[in-house]
């Protein structure tokens, strides 16, 4: 009966109920959205592997390093193993195709990173063609590009029309590992260069070099760093992590606006609810004058008033989260392969559901408080 | 400050409802704006009381005070052996649910609920599981000659109707007293001859004691004995029959 009553008051007003809902369906679905965002941009930092650390040039990313460095890196106390890679910034086509190519030392770069899973043959073909190309599997679906294809990109770092034969598919180990890369021979780049631009030649981008202890990177890394102190390429060596969060953080003012908006959104709808359940709770204020009279107390009131709030809030909430899937799905393909990782989390369901389930508490809390505190007599005069 | 609860039982043979000194004034900004100025009587078990007077006078101010949905600034009132005034809110609101039936005059029935589910409202309060509470409710709107309207919502029955199941909702707890605040007063004659004479079967046929304000003298011609309120003063009990 208590819920019967609820119900019914829920769909009393269905203009006003309808719009609430749609209302909350949106705010839920735009902060699931916003939220989802916002992870796609630290996915690439949180795939990153903290015994892993990144040497770059000191002075900036766009000043190479030495190939003479590897040597010295490799004989560093901890280091494991080392590998090269550089940013290519090729065109595919048109600029609007932005994905990642790197040219790495191909066996030892794909040594260090064990999370992109591709199979014993193609790995083979890869090593063995100095053209060949491995890209990741959300790539390959963007672009369709199969085992054997010739893809050309035209370079914006290094001038000139590039080759490549794709010779792998590569799949990610788990959800937040970058699928959406393409990794060539630095050999292949190195030798052009010798032939087109000698001087930019034998150089290198970054080292990433894997270290056998993680709990030591920060010693390890001012080994580094001290090994090449007051040498022309002063280096600076951080985790892969730091190193990708380094790279975010140049859009964190966009990341934070994006929050906080996602926020708003969630406190406007807030505010217009409570408005919306205040107006009913004045409207109904002879009835639950009534109910009191009657013997209902003020507990018996305040849960029918929640109880109306958070049905609404439920629905509203509901909706809201089962339409984040389809539309982050067509929100991801519109934006290929700009996030590597675009997932809707768990942590952002629980924190939809967990907007919703608040903004049902909150906008009911006052309207719900004046029900309890209604005096009888005086409610009982708001008839007609 | 009175003495400290000479008497706080009545005895079973006293009346059913004792007012004594009953004072209730109201603040509008400065004034002091006095309504019921030391009022005393009493009813008794079975009686059917009709209370009269110009708009005004305190009659609902005095009907509410007797229902316990509002309080007295001083003076004692005892119904049932109860003294009424020592009560907590939440006694209070149990002793209502307990004690008294509400008739409206604008019937103030939940619209979203049916006429069924509306006289079945009160027994929520007491421990009766669903059945029970159903079957209650379907005998109490047959009593009051409804019982092809159970599904009805209150907007598709008319104001007789309507009076009609907030009625079988009074009925249904078996209160000990039954409050009506101007039950006939929107509406058409015949209704509210309708639910003037169903009042009356109550008295007659099952004895429950009912208080009913009107200041329509055709409608306290039903009742056992008028009480004149005249500007919060008693002026006096005429007594229509034995
Ligand atoms: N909440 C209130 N605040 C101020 N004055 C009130 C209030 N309730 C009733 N009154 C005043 O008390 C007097 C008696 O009211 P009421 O008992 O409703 O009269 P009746 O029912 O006899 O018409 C009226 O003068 C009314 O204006
Ligand atoms: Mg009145």
């Amino acid at each position: 009966m208590r819920l019967i009553l609820i119900l019914r008051n829920v769909f009393r007003h269905k203009l006003r109920t309808l719009l609430t809902v749609v209302g909350l369906t949106v705010a839920v679905l735009a902060f699931g959205l916003l939220s989802t965002v916002v992870e796609a941009w630290y996915a690439g930092a949180e795939g990153a592997s903290s015994a892993r650390l990144v040497v770059r040039n000191s002075i900036s990313l766009v000043f190479p390093l030495p190939l003479t460095y590897r040597q010295k890196i490799r004989q560093i106390d901890g280091v494991r193993a080392i590998s090269t890679a550089n940013w290519f910034g090729g065109i595919y086509k048109e600029p609007k195709n932005f994905f990642p190519q790197f040219a790495v030392d191909a066996a030892s770069y794909l040594d260090l990173y064990p999370e992109y899973v591709l199979s014993e043959a193609e790995r083979k073909a890869f090593l063995l063609d100095r053209k060949g190309a491995v890209v990741g599997s959300k790539l390959a679906a963007t672009y369709g590009f199969r085992i054997g294809d010739t893809v050309t990109l035209k370079g914006t770092i290094f001038p000139g029309q590039w080759e490549f034969v794709i010779r792998g598919i590569y799949s990610g180990r788990d959800a937040k590992t970058d699928v959406s890369q393409m990794l060539f021979h630095w050999d292949y780049l190195n030798e052009t260069l010798k032939a087109r631009s000698p001087r930019r030649a034998n150089t290198v981008g970054v080292y990433v070099v894997e270290v056998s202890d993680p709990a030591r990177v920060a010693e390890i890394s001012r080994a580094i760093d001290a090994e090449f102190r007051n040498s022309y390429a002063e280096t600076l060596t951080e985790t892969e992590k730091a190193f990708q969060l380094g790279f975010v953080s140049m859009t964190e003012a966009i990341v934070v606006a994006i929050r906080l908006v996602s926020y708003l959104v969630i406190f406007i709808i807030l505010a217009v609810m409570a408005n919306t359940m205040a107006m009913t709770v004045r409207e109904r204020t002879a009835e639950y004058a009534t109910l009191k009279a009657l013997g209902f107390g003020p507990a018996f009131i305040m849960g029918l008033i929640y109880g109306e709030a958070l049905a609404i809030a439920a629905l509203g909430g509901a909706l809201g989260i089962a339409l984040t899937f389809p539309l982050a799905e067509r929100f991801a393909s519109a934006m290929g392969s700009l996030f590597p990782v675009f997932v809707v989390s768990a942590q952002t369901l629980w924190l939809q559901a967990a907007c919703a389930l608040a903004v049902g508490l909150v906008s009911a809390l006052f309207p719900a408080r004046s029900a309890a505190r209604v005096r009888i007599v005086e409610g009982l005069r708001s008839v007609a | 400050m009175s003495a400290p609860a000479a008497s706080p039982v009545v005895p079973p043979a006293g009346p059913l409802v004792a007012l004594r000194d009953i004072v209730k004034t109201y603040r509008r900004g400065q004034q002091v704006v006095p309504v019921l100025s030391g009022i005393s009587f009493d009813i008794a078990a079975g009686e059917f009381l009709a209370l009269m007077g110009p708009s005004g006078s305190g009659k609902s101010t005095l009907l509410n005070l007797i229902a316990g949905i509002d309080r007295p600034d001083s003076g004692r009132l005892v119904v049932a052996g109860e003294d009424v005034g020592r009560l907590g809110e939440a006694e209070l609101a149990d002793w209502r649910a307990r004690h008294i039936g509400f008739i409206f005059q604008f019937y103030n029935l939940m619209p979203v609920l049916s006429a069924l589910e509306n006289v079945e409202l009160p027994l929520l309060l007491k421990d009766m599981g669903r059945r029970e509470r159903r079957e209650r409710a379907e005998l109490a709107l047959s009593m009051v000659g409804l019982a092809d309207r159970m599904t009805h919502a209150p907007s598709e029955l008319s104001g007789g109707q309507q009076q009609r199941v907030a009625i079988a909702r009074a009925l249904i707890t078996d209160p000990t007293l039954i409050v009506a605040d101007e039950p006939t007063g929107d509406l058409d004659r015949e209704s509210a001859d309708d639910v003037l004479r169903l009042m009356q079967r109550l008295n007659d046929e099952i004895g429950k004691t009912i208080v009913m304000v009107t200041h329509d003298s055709r409608a306290a011609g039903h009742a056992h004995a008028i009480m004149h309120l005249e500007k919060g003063v008693l002026s006096g009990r005429e007594e229509l029959r034995g």
